[in-house]
């Protein structure tokens, strides 16, 4: 049985002394899970992230395995135009890390940015995908234990995003990681996790999606706009 | 002794390039907001330095960190932004200045005077360049991190508030250097225009803060020398040499 990595106990998350963004939530991720929360927009996801975090206040209890844990973190939409108003190439970004030149080329081959040309590049200057990616490489590269991904294939094209999960994954198994996902895509969560968590300020729903995700979750969770069909072969 | 203009020399030589250098973190627009006016929160204290003959550097550092307090505690007194609470505090600031200050001194308050500069304000402008220029080497790179994503910063251990804070205090340090020599009216041009024309010629991050530290330094001798040659006031030589290589970094522009 792996040891539990994070446990959340009675979490909530109240912003601007009014607004319950989350409310009493419970769950618990084991190392080496993949494990993703799905919910609607507004359900709270990336403020829990933010919370898991550390970057936000919060009431309720979370408790990592150790203390100094290694996060690497991918935000929602980071934009390219963070990068264009500063002389800044992806080199430059990755030496925030404080990183040895060999390991950025070797993380950047990994994420398929391996051409030399890359590393002078303004990150704002990269195509989407590719800006995705190399945000991809920079939360990896300084060999985190847990990764945060939020949203990681936002305006990606669907070629794009299927590169971008088949990377998560080529990482998850080969490095060992524990992998918190936010995602809408239903696909992915029936081909990748170990468990997910269903989001809608309290959790609806926790466990493999095989058990958990039943049509009724489904409904509660987006209301009966969403109907999926899983194709069996 | 060294002369007069050896003095005023050294002193805008350090200045020019520790301000250059300083300057090239001032790019969100909230930081060119605060930094730009905190000259004229100087003017005060810079009038009453001049009516008592005490030193420009402590009267201009004294009327900024009052003025920086009372935006900090009027933040916590009012929902305004602090955008409008420096708006108004800097416009009080630069009328209280005008009420206290003569007509016949108006000038060296507001475009400086180089021929003024005494040995400790040499002293002064070396040491706290020097000092200023390494703590911000030091926290540079987080600081263009937390430009990017606050949250980014965050995740990798950037404590926010006490950088912004170590950035504001190295700017109100550098901006009550500067009124000696340029002024008043001109100390944001010394933080804004060598890192605008380093940003046209730089590719990469390292280029962008040596660079703007380089034209930050050479304006500042170059107008030294005119000054040397012209007698029209540094302050305002000083600045358009920095304009001048603005103009010219744009014909220079990389990409």
């Amino acid at each position: 049985m792996p040891e539990t990595i994070l446990k959340v106990k009675n979490l909530s998350v109240v912003i601007d002394g009014k607004e319950k963004i989350i409310e009493n939530l419970s769950f618990e991720v084991k190392k080496g899970e993949f494990f993703i929360i799905l919910g609607p927009n507004g359900a709270g996801k990336t403020t829990l992230f933010k919370a898991l975090l550390g970057l936000i206040p919060y009431q309720g209890e979370i408790i990592w395995s150790k203390k100094d844990i290694k996060f690497g973190y991918l935000p929602e939409r980071l934009s390219p135009l963070e990068f264009k108003k500063l002389p800044i190439s992806v080199k430059d970004f990755y030496k925030f890390k404080n990183v040895s030149e060999e390991k950025i080329s070797k993380i950047l081959k990994s994420v398929g940015l391996g051409e030399k040309r890359f590393l002078e590049k303004n990150p704002g200057d990269l195509s989407s995908g590719q800006f995705q990616r190399m945000l991809i490489g920079w939360a990896l590269v300084g060999d985190p234990e847990v990764l945060f991904f939020d949203e990681p294939t936002t305006g990606i094209d669907i070629g794009g995003e299927k590169t971008i999960y088949s990377l998560l994954e080529k990482f998850w198994q080969e490095k060992n990681l524990t992998i918190l996902l936010i995602t809408h895509d239903l696909n992915i969560v029936y081909a990748q996790a170990t468990n997910v968590l269903c989001l809608y300020k309290k959790g609806i729903c926790s466990g493999p999606p095989k058990e958990v995700l039943t049509p009724e979750t489904l409904e509660t969770l987006y209301g009966n706009k969403i109907k999926f069909y899983k194709h069996k072969h | 002794m060294p002369s007069q203009f050896i003095l005023g020399l050294i002193t805008a030589t350090f200045i020019g390039a520790v301000a250059g250098y300083l300057g090239s973190l001032m790019i969100s627009k909230r930081m060119a907001l605060v930094g730009g006016p905190l000259g004229h929160l100087a003017l005060p204290g810079v009038a009453l330095s001049l009516i008592y003959h005490y030193n420009i550097f402590l009267g201009a550092l004294l009327s900024i960190s009052l003025g920086a307090l009372i935006i900090w505690w009027l933040k916590t007194k009012t929902k305004l932004s602090i955008e409008a609470l420096t708006g108004l505090v800097f416009a009080a600031g630069v009328a209280l200045g005008f009420l206290i200050l003569p007509l016949s001194q108006a000038e060296e308050a507001l475009i400086g005077d180089i021929t003024k500069v005494n040995p400790i304000d040499t002293i002064l402008a070396v040491i706290l360049g020097l000092v200023i220029f390494f703590v911000i080497k030091k926290i540079y790179q987080k600081m263009v991190l937390l430009e990017i994503s606050e949250d980014l910063a965050k995740t990798e251990g950037v404590n926010v508030k006490r950088y912004n804070l170590i950035y504001l205090i190295s700017l109100g340090l550098m901006v009550a250097l500067e009124v000696k020599i340029v002024g008043i009216l001109l100390t944001a041009a010394l933080f804004i225009i060598p890192a605008a024309s380093a940003r046209n010629i730089s590719t990469t991050l390292g280029q962008y803060g040596l660079f703007s530290l380089i034209i930050g330094m050479v304006s500042a001798i170059l107008g030294m020398f005119l000054f040397k040659l012209t007698q029209v006031p540094a302050g305002p030589l000083i600045i358009l040499v920095n304009t001048s290589v603005f103009i010219i970094s744009i014909f220079l522009k990389s990409e």
